[in-house]
């Protein structure tokens, strides 16, 4: 009787699971959906508490309580420009519970578990422990603690390969002799390792392609936990989040020219990226906050491009406000977001949305990208190789083919950037030297400030 | 491999192109919110964790699974939390567009 609520919770579940991410296709409906999700989650855990097996509570109370202590405040507290980093560090606690889970497996059973049960165990631990230290090191890098810039040196393409192929025999032996214990902590060990070189090598531009790979990873490490211990509701959850992860790289890398090989043993900035076009003989044309405002407050159609450098100035609330000015002056505003602009899939999007800019302002590349040629002026914040010119017209730059936002097509383009520092790839832009472009510089958000102030004296 | 192995094959299969046939569906605009709620939602492994917390099969599990609740819960809770405040954000435009600093939902269907 118990088993049988037990196992319906979980089929209640993995419905409730199914619908929640159906009810992301469209933002009315999102937040309902998820919380059905959240529901469905709590049935499942009750369902799992009721049963015969679990026969002391004193622990599992423990870890709940602990877990919601820390849970909530990164739930409530954390500020959406620190969202990468918060959904690294949230896939390594993903990936830790199942990589535990694995261990306690392999500790209580040993030897006598059978090819499929051992096989399932390694998955789980291999994919938990690679991502967790993974994530750690992404977490790392984008709060701060790593240095951002690709780490490289020779040889570290054999080293890693190495490294893979020696964990991928030890797994094959396993699967042999499961009673192996050396080999089998060995093997977490090595892991451990390939997670941390994995993303040693991945530049900042890089890390939306890192960061859902290691979502996907996460999510394989939880299905491999469902196939461990027989129950499918962790099968059908780790599924969708492992599939999740893995449209997300593939998004992320088509929307950056590069296969995910190139991500992962490519380092973007590692390869002697000489910039194909150098800018000597060239000059940037900079302009004052006055100018730049008399050309936004008689323009019809702004669009704005928002890039990393807007997270980090923390300017998304003054953007929004410059296109209110820009809007009581008669013009529209339009914000075109490349998919990889910022450190995670749709970083751009949360931020604006969390500034209150409505969601039908924000357009996708492939929406917005005809709507260039008769903008007045396209208005570039923190943003750098998304719109270089370069990938789509310069066969040498490394960065060509990917597609990019035509701000370039713009009546006008003005560019807000701190300094001439070439962007993170370390390519020149040619955009910058257009002549229809001209730059502001200084700090994203002092700018917009000065701008929001001219334009209301327009 | 045994009959239970092959159903669980089956499920994932199954589980896994459900998954690759909604998510695709998921327009970019909430890709953030679509990552967090997928870890969120795999944080399932609590279910896993529990067992292996309460089931009182030896120090090392009882130990081990603790911790492996603790891990999973961070992710059940903060992941739902921070899901639904991303998701909150999303509005669309407001009816008298000066307005659109209130916080009130705007209605109307699409």
């Amino acid at each position: 009787m118990r088993e049988t609520f037990t196992q319906v919770t979980y089929l209640v579940a993995s419905v409730l699971f199914i619908l929640g991410l159906r009810s992301l296709t469209k933002p009315d409906s999102a937040r309902r959906g998820m919380q059905y999700a959240a529901v469905g989650m709590l049935l499942a855990i009750i369902g799992t508490l009721v049963q015969h097996e679990i026969v002391r509570y004193d622990w599992i109370a423990g870890g709940l309580i602990l877990g919601t202590i820390i849970g909530i405040p990164m739930g409530t507290e954390v500020p959406m420009t620190a969202m990468p980093q918060r959904i690294a560090i949230s896939h390594m606690f993903g990936a830790l519970a199942a990589t535990l889970v694995g261990v306690a497996e392999y500790w209580l059973h040993g030897a006598s578990l059978g090819t499929a049960k051992i096989s399932a165990i390694g998955f789980e631990v291999l994919f938990g422990s690679l991502t967790v230290t993974g994530s750690f090191m992404a977490f790392g890098k984008l709060q701060g603690i790593v240095t951002g810039r690709s780490v490289t040196y020779k040889g570290q393409n054999a080293v890693n390969i190495t490294l893979f192929g020696v964990t991928v025999l030890m797994f094959v032996y396993l699967i042999v002799n499961p009673g192996n214990a050396i080999v089998f902590y060995a093997m977490i060990a090595l892991a451990f390792l390939i997670g941390i070189f994995m993303v040693l090598p991945i530049g900042g531009a890089d890390m939306p392609v890192v960061i859902s790979l290691l979502n996907s990873y996460a999510g394989l490490a939880s299905a491999a936990t469902g196939f461990a211990i027989g129950n499918n509701v962790l099968i059908i959850a780790g599924a969708l989040d492992g599939a999740s992860g893995f449209i997300l790289s593939i998004v992320m890398s088509k929307a950056m020219n590069r296969s995910f090989n190139n991500v992962i043993f490519g380092a973007f900035g590692a390869a002697p990226t000489v910039s194909a076009k150098t800018a000597t003989g060239l000059t940037v044309r900079s302009i004052s906050a006055e100018d730049a405002a008399i050309q936004l407050a008689y323009a019809k159609l702004v669009i704005v491009v928002p890039g990393y450098g807007m997270a980090v100035a923390q300017a998304q609330h003054t953007v929004r406000e410059l296109a209110e000015l820009i809007e009581k002056k008669g013009g529209e505003v339009k914000y075109a977001i490349h998919p990889v602009a910022g450190r995670m899939p749709g970083h751009m999007n949360v931020l604006l949305a969390e500034a209150n800019v409505p969601y039908d302002r924000l357009y996708d590349m492939d929406e917005i990208n005809g709507d260039f040629e008769r903008a007045d002026v396209a208005l570039v914040i923190g943003a750098n190789d998304v719109v270089n010119p370069a990938a789509r017209n310069d066969k040498s730059s490394p960065i060509y083919g990917m597609p990019i936002l035509n701000a370039d097509k713009a009546q006008s383009i003005i560019v807000l950037k701190r300094s001439m520092n070439p962007g993170f790839a370390g390519i020149e832009n040619e955009l910058f030297y257009d002549d229809k472009t001209s730059l502001l510089f200084g700090d994203a958000k002092t700018s917009l400030s000065r701008l929001v102030t001219e334009v209301k004296s327009v | 491999m045994n009959p239970t192995s092959f159903i669980q094959l089956y499920v994932f299969v199954l589980a896994a192109f459900v998954g690759y046939q909604v998510i695709t569906r998921v327009p970019p605009l909430l890709h953030t919110p679509l990552m967090s709620a997928t870890n969120a939602i795999s944080a399932i492994s609590l279910v896993g964790s529990l067992v292996a917390a309460g089931s009182n099969r030896g120090t090392v599990s009882t130990v081990l699974g603790f911790a492996a609740v603790t891990a999973a819960t961070v992710n059940v809770v903060g992941g739902f939390i921070i899901t639904d405040r991303m998701l909150k954000m999303f509005k669309r435009e407001p009816e008298s567009a000066s307005k659109a600093a209130s916080d009130e939902k705007a209605g109307g269907a699409k």
